[in-house]
């Protein structure tokens, strides 16, 4: 038994913020209320803390099986409890693909050995990702896979996506699309703008985004099927989503913390600042912040991409997209929703918690019977985010240094501290 | 005016004073290149290792040239016999250069902010020699130093570039430097080179589709290479930049009729220029290419042999 005391209890699913106190037992939340009392449970002080539902990654990648060098379970999974996550959705683009359930049951069992959060998969859409064949769908869905996705691309072609829709509908899987238009440009490194001009460096335009948006929209409302659009960074792409949420399609959304922060006027030549989608314009990161404080936007999701510093340590042309999200996430999202006043504390644990939980068909709620997962934060400390000393096993953030306000204090994953801030 | 110059990686990050004072330097080696005996000792003893990981004739040999003039040695390394093609690293292969202990290292790549890249990691001065799309400095101030001379200054000149100026390393560099001057910058070409962000890159410059339009009262004509392989990408029948773009004798005319006119090179003639004027009075192709070797003695020296001391001439020291 774990007595959770003295903390402020932020909960969007049941529009509850005040104090409570939450008595977890058996891996699962015991009891809700005011000064709880629970003879010989072991206490967490929670004072000067928000108490929230257990976060949600929806997108990262583990690098397991394939490229442990980079990432390992067991790192990642540290790395995401630091970040106050206590489920991460783990992209299908290992070595090898998880196109199968073998690979799924693979990842699961790595899971439950070394994991220090929860690990939900999401399975390749089509065989090797490679956009043609259906992967074994069902069978990873048995095997434990929260959704698909063909992630790192878009899933080929109109047609292979509306038959992986077709196909996933029935299973309630949601289909996770990497949605970027690959046949308007070559070789692009960042956003197409009078920043990649003036470097020299090659850029996509937002329409690259947006044109398969549009595509996957369409495609959604001829199946009925549930599109999640991730990564989403530009302001054509989220209102294509908000239309297609107003005529009541599927379609829900996700956006990085690097993509609401930075822009691409931020873009030196030094590959921390490469990812994919490329860091949009300064207009497009308006968007996403009024779409997350509106509600247009259902998820914040880290696209935490490790890369080991060899591979990343070259030049900006040559230098693999990615970048690590884990730590700073939270930090990032208070800097720019809460601290400025652009959304309540509440919208931006809602982003954390019952969003992508709705995105997978799930519910996250403190209340009993609830798998007795919470993350607690806090709203004030001070503190300075060093790459050197992150639990991922890869440094390329462009964060490293930042100054923050608010910090991740506990991550507690089925009633246990997966991780607590020492002092 | 004089200053610590670290690297030269760009023109975009220098003051006008501090292209002025680069801009000066070159020219006291200018009167070297008329001279029967071209060779100083400026910089025996020193090394300036020339790493080229793209192909390039004229600049690796302009720069081999002024090393020679100072008197320093150069190293080479050309990408298709480089480790490189090993799959070694560019940090490691300038590293590993570094480690032979040379007073320069100039790189040309084909990777934007490679250049930079290097800098960062080494204790040693880095000189661009082109860096993909970004920038080729010593073109930006050889062709300053070839309009000076022509024109007899640089300031508030209108200036007229042709061509693809999207891939164009020199046009960025070119644009920097003559914004410093209060240069009007006219960019001209099809549509698919000329991006309309590139007027942004710096003060007052333009972007004029039509031709006769852009050449109208400019003092500056420059006339970029068109790359034949970008004519594929996407398909521009090559007739169809001949006949819009290509730089006549009737075209020329529309400039001031003292205007310079310039080509990095190399040049196709019957494609961007007409023979005729490549071979015009108004043209000073040859000039540019003879400055380059002054500028880049310039900067070498500057580079290898540390901060002149106020007053001194380089160029005026110790003939060899």
């Amino acid at each position: 038994m774990l007595l959770v005391h003295n903390g402020r209890v932020v909960d969007p699913a049941r529009n509850f913020d005040g104090p409570a106190d939450v008595l977890l037992e058996d891996g699962k939340i015991a009891r809700v209320g005011p000064k709880l009392d629970a003879p010989g449970a072991e206490r967490f002080d929670a004072s000067g803390l928000v108490v929230a539902p257990g976060f949600i990654d929806l997108h990262c990648h583990l690098r397991e099986p394939g490229n442990e060098p980079a990432e390992t379970i067991e790192s990642g999974t540290r790395a995401a409890a630091r970040g106050g996550f206590t489920a991460v959705c783990c992209m299908p683009n290992t070595q090898p693909v998880n196109d199968n359930a073998s690979v799924t049951r693979f990842i699961l069992d790595r899971a439950a050995a070394t994991a220090s959060v929860r690990v939900w998969p999401i399975g390749a859409a089509s065989k090797g990702s490679q956009g043609e064949g259906l992967a074994e769908i069902a069978a990873m869905k048995d095997a434990g896979i929260v959704a698909v996705t063909d992630d790192g691309k878009p899933i080929a072609t109109a047609k292979l996506l509306r038959h992986v829709m077709e196909y996933a509908r029935p299973l309630d899987l949601p289909v996770i699309e990497h949605s970027e238009d690959l046949s308007l440009f070559s070789g692009a490194v960042m956003r197409e703008g009078a920043t990649s001009v003036r470097l020299g460096l090659r850029g996509m335009p937002a329409a690259t985004e947006a044109i398969c948006v549009a595509r996957d929209v369409q495609i959604c409302a001829l199946t009925g099927a549930r599109l999640h659009v991730a990564h989403m960074s530009a302001k054509d792409s989220l209102d294509l989503v908000r239309d297609a949420k107003r005529r009541g399609l599927p379609v829900t959304c996700e956006v990085t913390p690097h993509h609401f922060t930075l822009t691409d006027e931020d873009v030196v030549y030094d590959s921390r600042y490469k990812m994919n989608p490329p860091l949009a314009s300064r207009a497009d990161r308006e968007a996403l912040l009024s779409g997350l404080a509106d509600g247009s936007v259902d998820a914040i999701a880290t696209d935490h991409a490790p890369h080991t510093l060899a591979s990343k340590d070259v030049e900006f042309d040559r230098a693999p997209f990615g970048v690590t999200g884990f730590e700073t996430a939270l930090a990032l999202a208070l800097e720019a929703l809460v601290h400025p006043g652009r959304a309540p504390l509440a919208r931006l644990v809602e982003l954390f918690t019952s969003g992508p939980a709705r995105v997978l068909g799930r519910k996250r709620t403190i209340a009993a019977g609830e798998p007795a997962d919470l993350t607690l934060f806090s709203t004030d400390h001070q503190w300075t985010f060093r790459a050197a000393e992150s639990a991922s096993k890869s440094r390329n953030t462009p964060f490293d240094g930042r100054e923050f306000r608010g910090a991740p204090m506990a991550t507690i994953v089925a009633g246990r501290l997966a991780w607590r801030r020492e002092k | 005016m004089s200053f610590i110059l670290r690297h030269l990686l760009g023109t975009e990050s220098l003051s006008r004073d501090e292209l002025a004072f680069l801009l000066d330097q070159s020219r006291a080696f200018q009167g070297i290149q008329k001279q029967p005996l071209k060779k100083l000792a400026t910089l025996r003893g020193k090394s300036v290792v020339l790493a080229f990981f793209e192909t390039s004739t004229r600049t690796r040999i302009s720069f081999g040239t002024a090393a020679a003039r100072l008197g320093a040695d150069t190293m080479n390394l050309q990408a298709e016999s480089s480790s490189t093609q090993k799959g070694e690293s560019l940090s490691d292969t300038v590293r590993t250069l570094e480690a032979m202990k040379p007073d320069v290292i100039v790189i040309r790549h084909a990777a934007s902010g490679a250049p930079h890249f290097i800098a960062e990691r080494l204790g040693i001065p880095v000189v661009n020699a082109g860096d993909g799309l970004h920038e080729h400095p010593t073109q930006g101030l050889l062709d300053a130093l070839t309009i000076s001379d022509r024109l007899g200054r640089l300031d508030n000149l209108n200036f007229t570039i042709v061509g693809d100026i999207r891939h164009s390393r020199v046009a960025r560099s070119n644009i920097h430097v003559l914004s410093k001057f209060g240069c009007r910058t006219t960019l001209c070409g099809p549509a698919m080179w000329l991006p309309p962000e590139m007027s942004c890159i710096a003060p007052n410059v333009r972007i004029e589709p039509r031709l006769e339009e852009a050449l109208r009262d400019a003092h500056i004509v420059m006339v970029l290479r068109v790359q034949t392989e970008r004519l594929r990408e996407p398909a521009l029948p090559a007739d169809e930049y001949i006949r819009l773009y290509q730089m006549t004798p009737a075209r020329l005319a529309l400039a001031r009729p003292d205007a310079v006119l310039m080509h990095p090179g190399p040049m196709i003639r019957g494609l961007e220029i007409d023979p005729a004027v490549a071979d015009s009075p108004q043209s000073a192709v040859l000039e540019q290419v003879t400055n380059g070797v002054a500028v880049r003695m310039a900067v070498l020296y500057l580079l290898a042999g540390g901060a002149p001391s106020a007053g001194a001439s380089p160029a005026g020291s110790a003939a060899d």
